[in-house]
């Protein structure tokens, strides 16, 4: 049951994916990435890591596909130019990627309320990941947000310019 | 009776239930905050419609089906029928995992009051609210206009620079509470409630859901002295209402999370537990209708400065004490 639902979630995953790189209008490609984001934290909940599963959903669907959206507004796209064009078949991509995610879910939760039968030998408990994430590999986890660091440093210096000082405050 | 019978049919009683009351709570939220904000003006509020206005949110609910469904001719038509959807469904989602009483007993079976007490609900909560702003950004960018698009912008940007501080405001709770259910974040509390250990988490944690509730004095992604409404300016009817009620419903469910996370939960003494837990959540409603009534709206980058600049560096230092404390109270 749950090696099934885990292939038809990838392979809308892999159609969402497909779907949102050719899309013309950014804010339609960032609604297919979020679905195939959520199809991709139920294939990690059927792996057994429900905690990678949670913030898949909070942080990648939560909080940088919100980030993107800000940036794709920025560039004040017009969902007018895209409207006048009479397609009736560009929304069922979406509506079917949709219902296949919220139809493996209920399939998911009706299928095993508990959340027991489809855990894996290699589950991996919140408890379990955290040691894991901060013991053994420590390291790693320390390289990796030190490098994300120098980044976000980095896009900060090449954005500002050669602005003076304190300049910056008010800019937008 | 078969128990898994016993169980769908108790979670579907629990869930009708609570959908009611919710919705019922949120239409009187209207009413309340309409006359409250009245008496804070010297004016009266309604008071026409049925007994003290009583019946002043049928009214409204009647007006609002009765009105018609206008979509711009220009507007991205889909995304623009289903983001007020998308806000609604989010505010109610949040609800199935706040416990709002102590279990029952009912057949002889210990019946829990929240409708799906998930292990990882403070996750739940956050995951949802980080959703919930899709609705702001893709009804206002759908509707193909400019103070609807700022108002979506405006919404984005804020809830990207309150949304850190809050969660990082919670993980005091949980370091509490050893815990992610926020039925066992309750039980913690039966003593003490968090608040008191954790004080300066329980303030940005209540300025922070100001800002994710978007109201007074965050409420810039609908500023109407600039934005005629921001990012509903072009929804009328039941949609505009969805977005509307979602608000109320989305005051409630954050009142009651606050009422869960650091005021104890229902515990309390002498009154029954659903008593204390709608008291709470009725003077933590009472508070965002006061701030409202009292504070001017912030000026859209002093929300950044607050969020980033001020909120963000307090929850990580707060963060950092409380773990230094807990480590030396339990070592």
């Amino acid at each position: 049951m749950s090696t099934v639902i885990f292939y038809v979630l990838s392979a809308t995953a892999l159609v969402a994916t497909l779907l949102c790189v050719t899309r013309k209008q950014a804010v339609h490609a960032i609604v297919y990435l979020i679905n195939a984001l959520f199809a991709l934290a139920l294939m990690f909940y059927l792996l057994g890591a429900p905690l990678v599963a949670a913030w898949e959903v909070i942080i990648y669907a939560g909080a940088i596909m919100v980030l993107f959206l800000f940036i794709v507004m920025m560039f004040e796209l017009d969902p007018a130019r895209e409207a006048q064009r009479p397609a009736p078949a560009r929304r069922w991509p979406v509506v079917l990627i949709s219902a296949v995610i919220l139809a493996c879910s209920l399939a998911l939760a009706f299928a095993d309320p508990a959340g027991q039968a489809g855990v894996p030998g290699y589950y991996a408990s919140p408890r379990a990941f955290g040691e894991l994430m901060f013991g053994e590999y420590a390291l790693g986890v320390e390289v990796a947000s030190f490098l994300l660091l120098f980044a976000a440093v980095g896009a900060y210096t090449v954005g500002r310019g050669d602005e003076p000082a304190g300049g910056g405050e008010g800019r937008r | 009776m078969n128990p898994l019978w016993l169980g769908l049919v108790l979670t579907a009683v629990k869930l009708v239930v609570v959908l009611a009351a919710l919705l019922t709570m949120a239409a009187y939220m209207v009413w309340v905050e309409r006359r409250l904000l009245a008496r804070m003006q010297l004016r009266l509020g309604p008071n026409r419609v049925g007994w003290f206005g009583l019946l002043q949110p049928l009214a409204d609910v009647i007006k609002m089906l009765a009105k018609e469904d206008t979509v711009p001719a220009q507007a991205d038509r889909w995304v623009f029928l289903l983001a007020p959807a998308v806000t609604a469904c989010m505010a109610l989602l949040t609800f199935a995992v706040v416990p709002f009483g102590p279990p029952l007993s009912l057949f002889g079976q210990e019946v829990p009051m929240v409708v799906s007490d998930l292990n990882i609900g403070v996750l739940f909560f956050l995951g949802l609210s980080s959703l919930g702003v899709y609705g702001v950004a893709l009804g206002g960018w759908a509707s193909s206009s400019k103070f609807a698009l700022m108002g979506a912008v405006r919404g984005l940007a804020q809830l990207i620079s309150y949304e850190l501080s809050m969660s990082l405001a919670l993980v005091p709770v949980l370091m509490l509470a050893g815990s992610f259910s926020l039925s066992d974040i309750v039980a913690a509390q039966a003593e003490v409630p968090f608040v008191v250990y954790a004080p300066v988490s329980f303030a940005i944690f209540l300025v922070s859901i100001l800002a994710e509730s978007r109201r007074t004095p965050f409420d810039l992604p609908e500023a109407e002295s600039e934005l005629v409404a921001g990012y509903h300016t072009e929804y009328s009817g039941m949609r505009f209402g969805l977005y509307f009620v979602g608000e109320y419903i989305n005051m409630i469910v954050l009142g009651a999370l606050t009422t869960v996370l650091f005021l104890g939960g229902w515990h309390g003494p002498w009154l029954p537990g659903l008593a204390w837990f709608l008291l709470k959540v009725g003077a933590l409603a009472f508070f965002f209708i006061w701030v409202r009534g009292t504070l001017p709206r912030l000026r859209y980058d002093q929300v950044m400065h607050l969020g980033w600049k001020v909120l963000l560096p307090l929850a990580l230092v707060n963060l950092l004490v409380t773990a230094g404390i807990l480590l030396g109270v339990r070592a």
